[in-house]
């Protein structure tokens, strides 16, 4: 097996060295009940490259590529184009083999993209600092109310109807086991809803996101104002980066925390995994953050170098007393949020996002143009609601299934997102990336005025 | 210096009136290494006799101060916010972590005297 | 001044470094040859450079409703080719399993095939969003099932939880569904029974879930002193949190009578799988009495570790822990298509909710799936047969110069201590460093935390023969000279590599976490 280097010469000269007659002997441990001694049952056997090639590829065959119609799915994944060279990069056997730089003076390179990355989430989310990833952005939103907790002392969240419910479910448990309580107003499609007057001196925080689930924007100054007369601490949560390039940052309008999803950046949607979560926050509250974090410092010589630290935050030091249970970050998505940013700069990124939100202005208006299409918002950055004048859910599938030329990928049902919700089952979530072409949007147009008549 | 009293886990406590002085011993600050951060409780707070006090932490590892008498404190080492190696270079001067106000001084018999502390010392090797 | 040369320019005698021969070795940059100087990002910013080419936006009326566009950001301009040249020459800078032999215990640091990679880039697998319609995924849907058959049937257990993300988040799982199965008989516990030598997550995942945390010790065997543990169970507790093979690198030989015990007194088993590898294709962990066990993807089943993840941590679960998994799940419907179950309903009414975005680390099943497939059953007993052998055959190489913690054979990993080096002046660490100019990654130091000055050597199956023998060859010699008095020597070490070593001290005393503008550029000082 091409995997395995070990010969049969090998494995007998190794056995005689260590002095055992087979291998079966260094399992002597094992209860001979419990040790096979043959491969398991009813589990196929090993298959060449072909094979395995084939039958994976047999698998992904059987799915519908988002890009291969016209798609318009957002709900906190977007489909964007990322350039070649990221892909490539991220595949340096040096950058995908390795491990956590746990010894720094073999790891410059990991420690470097990290220190790299950190930085460019400081500063497109205008906070001070920021960690080296989270497991996504919703993990991310759960640990940044943990942290609020611990900051304020206090037990009691509260979580915007405009926050994605994946967030919000992700939080509620642990809220359920950690031990904290959540104040969850129903959700908020059109964006009226009144955190201010649910704040008072028992809260810990309010986490709201911006644009909201349904692609409502704010100024979050006010809250954030409001918060803080409280003593509470405000939570941005954010679940398309790609917003950053164009709105007033959290950290600008009063945030103590920014969590997002970072995605939109360098990773491919990938069915929903891995992504990378972004966690940023003040400099007085670092030591409070949860996550690996790395930092500058000098070696032997007196040079620059990079190195993880304050890692007795951590569980592998802290053991019971650790600020979360989490080991790892998202490390290659991380790199890949870093390289595409690297290549988008300053006036790139603005421009990503300009054009992000002039598609979906484009496509906002012609579909406002269709009966039985109604468009919830006032404002949005790349995504937005509609209302239909038939069920969503039904509109979607039925789009989805028709034939190649007609077939759409229209938007996301908004009752996917919410159980037992039948007054949202009109509504629909669409998102317009820089990948969608006016011809993409035109072919939506045409199929739900089919589909509304 | 007879009146530092220490305890089994590395605590000194040198009493002055009715306010003792908390710190942790040469050893301690031997064994942890650089020390990069100290966590010092909150002027007011209540401290007793075996309960964490404070936190003290090196690059590699992070322990427990525990208080080696009840007491409430009154003062906290400002100092270590800037220099935490103050522990590491004077533990039992200027490295001091924080002062109580003594509940119960009877409790200071039960701890060990320098001696005592010192031969406690060596027989852990 | 240097030894002759013959007309090819070829040196004839061997040159000795000399003073003079350093300083007319420096070079202008800093460079040296192949190991070059990189400055960060953020100071090759050229403005007016870009990496990307988008078309102008359309002319639109902006919809951004009360906030204003915002202004300058800080990020840095650069072509495409100053990027790739940038993050090129930092992952040269990098270790890894494609350039050395890197033996962390515990880590699992096998070889990443590239065969995982090119099936996780298929634009059926990479260009799906989590939330299209189901009937146009069914194979992604398929390969989530298929991947969770072989986990359930590796294991003999009847259930599994594909969503974790990583190991971590799996232990989290794990005991969250099992406090949710006593919670739900009305049985609510306080304690949770952990070994002295477990990883730390073990213990922060059960302090996180409130409980307190009661440490087994071992005994002279490096095993759970059986007696001792079942001296300290009773009716309040919830669970054991086990690893098998245990961090020494053993296996729990009295695991059955753990098991039979834990659950006499109505707790569960849940079984830390880092060590899977040890036993995977020969052993399964239910056969053995486990509730719960999370699998890491990336350690077992060969998902790259890319510098620190991401990875991925589904949990296979008892029929008692089943119900209470969490979602989304993947079903089969009455039409014999595949769908999601993404909330707390119908047969999954009792589900303790959900723990992430959408519904699993899916570039990292394809990985998985990829690799089981090449292996086979028999392949896989194969692969675990092998690591067991070459961490076997280290030991025996190395343990007459070296001090191993325990006797007898090891399973996939070996462990020693550093008595071999006591009274030399050099501990675990500088040997550790002395390693990396060898060109060899370290073992895992100072874990377990049971022995003085651990190190955990696990070689797994990607190791030849002849790697093992010039490791083992490396290790004796360094030891030699770690034993002549050569103290100095260590304590400097690394000299080789693009950095010495760094001062983490000052990096946490004064943490600078992020590049400021008014920073000074490359020797910055505190």
């Amino acid at each position: 097996m091409r995997y395995l280097p070990l010969t049969d010469a090998d494995r007998r000269e190794m056995l005689a060295a260590i002095g055992v007659g087979s291998v079966d002997d260094l399992f002597r441990d094992v209860p001979a009940a419990a040790h096979l001694d043959g491969p398991i049952e009813g589990l196929p056997l090993a298959k060449s490259e072909m094979e395995v090639e084939r039958i994976v590829g047999a698998l992904a065959s059987k799915n519908l590529p988002a890009g291969s119609v016209p798609c318009f799915l957002g709900a906190g994944a977007y489909r964007h184009h990322i350039p070649a060279a990221v892909d490539h990069l991220i595949q340096r056997g040096e950058f995908l083999t390795s491990y956590t730089p746990y010894q720094p003076e073999v790891s410059q390179g990991t420690l470097q993209y990290l220190f790299e990355f950190q930085t460019q989430v400081a500063l497109i989310t205008g906070m001070e600092v920021a960690n080296a990833s989270m497991y996504d952005g919703a993990t991310a939103c759960a640990e940044a109310v943990l942290m609020a907790n611990r900051l304020t002392r206090r037990k009691k969240a509260i979580l915007s109807g405009g926050l994605h419910p994946h967030y919000r479910d992700s939080t509620a448990l642990l809220g359920r086991f950690i031990g904290f309580d959540l104040v969850r107003p129903d959700p908020d499609p059109q964006g009226g809803e009144d955190l201010v007057s649910l704040i008072d001196e028992e809260t810990s925080c309010v986490v709201v996101q911006n644009p909201s689930v349904f692609g409502q924007i704010r100024d979050l100054t006010p809250l954030a104002e409001a918060c803080h007369a409280k003593g509470a601490l405000l939570i941005v949560a954010i679940s398309e980066v790609v917003s950053l390039g164009l709105l007033t940052p959290p950290g600008e309008m009063g945030a103590d925390i920014v969590v997002a999803e970072g995605q939109s950046i360098g990773n491919a949607l990938g069915f929903g995994g891995p992504y990378v979560g972004l966690f940023a926050t003040r400099q007085k509250f670092v030591r409070q953050m949860p996550g690996r974090l790395c930092g500058q410092t000098v070696d032997a010589d007196g040079r620059r170098g990079f190195v993880l630290t304050l890692s007795t935050r951590e569980q592998h030091i802290r053991r019971e007393k650790a600020t979360s249970n989490i080991c790892t970050n998202s490390g290659l998505c991380a790199l890949a949020f870093s390289i595409h940013m690297s290549l988008l700069g300053e006036e790139g990124f603005r421009r990503l996002a300009e054009l992000n939100h002039a598609n979906a202005v484009l496509l906002a208006d012609k579909l406002a143009s269709v009966p039985g299409v109604e468009v919830a918002n006032d404002s949005f950055f790349n995504e937005f609601t509609v209302r239909l004048s038939k069920p969503a859910a039904e509109v979607v599938d039925r789009l989805a299934s028709a034939d190649r030329e007609r077939r759409v990928l229209a938007g996301v049902p908004v009752t996917r997102l919410y159980k037992n919700r039948p007054e949202l089952a009109g509504l629909m979530l669409v998102a317009a990336t820089e990948t969608n072409t006016e011809e993409d949007m035109d072919a939506l147009v045409e199929a739900l005025r089919e589909e509304l008549r | 210096m007879s009146n530092v009293k220490y305890t089994q886990d590395h605590e000194w406590v040198r009493i002055d009136g009715d306010v003792g002085t908390i710190g942790i011993t040469e050893y301690a600050q031997e064994q942890l290494g650089d020390v990069v951060f100290v966590e010092l409780p909150e002027v007011g707070k209540a401290v007793t006799k075996g309960g964490e006090a404070a936190v003290v932490e090196s690059v590699k590892a992070a322990s427990e101060v525990f208080a080696p008498i009840d007491g409430e404190v009154v003062e906290v080492n400002d100092a270590l916010a800037g220099e935490p190696g103050l522990v590491n270079s004077d533990p039992t001067g200027q490295g001091w972590f924080f002062k109580v106000r003594v509940k119960d001084a009877s409790q200071l018999d039960a701890l060990m005297d320098e001696a005592a502390y010192k031969s406690f010392v060596e027989g852990l090797h | 001044m240097s030894g002759a040369m013959n007309r090819e320019g070829r040196p004839t005698r061997p040159v000795e470094a000399s003073e003079a021969g350093r300083a007319v070795t420096a070079t202008v940059t800093g460079n040296r040859g192949l190991t070059v100087e990189e400055p960060l990002i953020f100071e090759q910013d050229n403005p007016g450079a870009v990496g990307v080419d988008l078309p102008e936006p359309p002319h639109v009326r902006c919809r951004l409703g009360a906030v204003r566009p915002r202004g300058r950001i800080g990020l840095p301009s650069l072509s495409e080719p100053q990027v790739v040249r940038h993050y090129t020459r930092l992952s040269t800078r990098n270790m890894g399993i494609d350039t050395t032999m890197y033996p962390l215990g515990s880590c699992t640091m096998k070889h990443n095939p590239r065969l995982n990679e090119k099936m996780a880039r298929l634009p059926g697998f990479a260009d799906l969003h989590p939330m299209q319609p189901m009937d146009t995924v069914q194979g992604a849907l398929e390969l989530i099932d298929q991947l969770a058959h072989w986990l359930k049937a590796l294991t003999g257990m009847p259930a599994v939880a594909m969503t974790p993300a990583a190991g971590a988040h799996g232990e989290l799982c794990g005991m969250m569904a099992i406090r949710s199965a006593l919670e739900d008989r009305n049985d609510p516990r306080r304690r949770v029974l952990v070994p002295e030598s477990a990883h730390g997550t073990n213990p922060a995942t059960a302090a996180a879930l409130g409980y307190t945390v009661d440490s087994i010790p071992a005994d002279a065997r490096g095993r759970v002193d059986l007696e001792a543990f079942k001296a300290k169970l009773g009716p309040d507790v919830a669970a054991i949190m086990l690893t098998n093979p245990n961090t020494c690198g053993l296996f729990e030989s009295d695991i059955v009578a753990i098991a039979e015990a834990v659950h006499e007194v109505g707790a569960f088993f849940y079984c830390d799988g880092a060590n899977f590898n040890a036993i995977v294709g020969r052993v399964r962990p239910g056969d053995l009495g486990i509730d719960a066990m999370h699998i890491n993807l990336h350690k077992t089943f060969s998902t790259p570790h890319g510098g620190g993840g991401p990875g991925a941590g589904p949990v296979v679960l008892s029929e008692a822990l089943a119900p209470f998994a969490p979602v989304p799940a993947v079903v089969h419907g009455p039409d014999g298509r595949l769908r999601l179950v993404e909330h707390a309903e119908g047969d999954f009414a009792k589900s303790f909710g959900r723990m992430k975005g959408f519904h699993g680390q899916m570039g990292m099943f394809v990985r998985a799936l990829t690799y089981i497939l090449s292996h086979g059953a028999d392949g896989l007993r194969q692969a675990s047969s092998d690591a067991v052998l070459n961490a076997n055959y280290l030991l025996a190489r190395l343990k007459d110069v070296m001090t191993p913690s325990f006797d007898g054979p090891c399973m996939h990993e070996a462990l020693f201590d550093d008595r071999f080096l006591k009274d030399t002046g050099v501990s675990t660490l500088d040997f550790a460093k002395a390693m990396i100019d060898e060109g060899f990654h370290p073992m895992t130091m100072y874990f377990p935390l049971v022995v003085h000055g651990a190190m955990l050597f696990e070689p797994t199956e990607s190791e030849s023969k002849e790697t093992l023998d010039a490791f083992a060859d490396t290790m004796r010699a360094l030891v030699e000279r770690a034993k002549s008095g050569d103290a100095g020597y260590f304590q400097g070490a690394p000299y080789h590599t693009p950095r010495r070593r760094l001062d983490e001290t000052g990096a946490a005393r004064n943490p600078v976490l992020r590049w400021q503008p008014d920073m000074p550029a490359r020797e910055a000082a505190e």
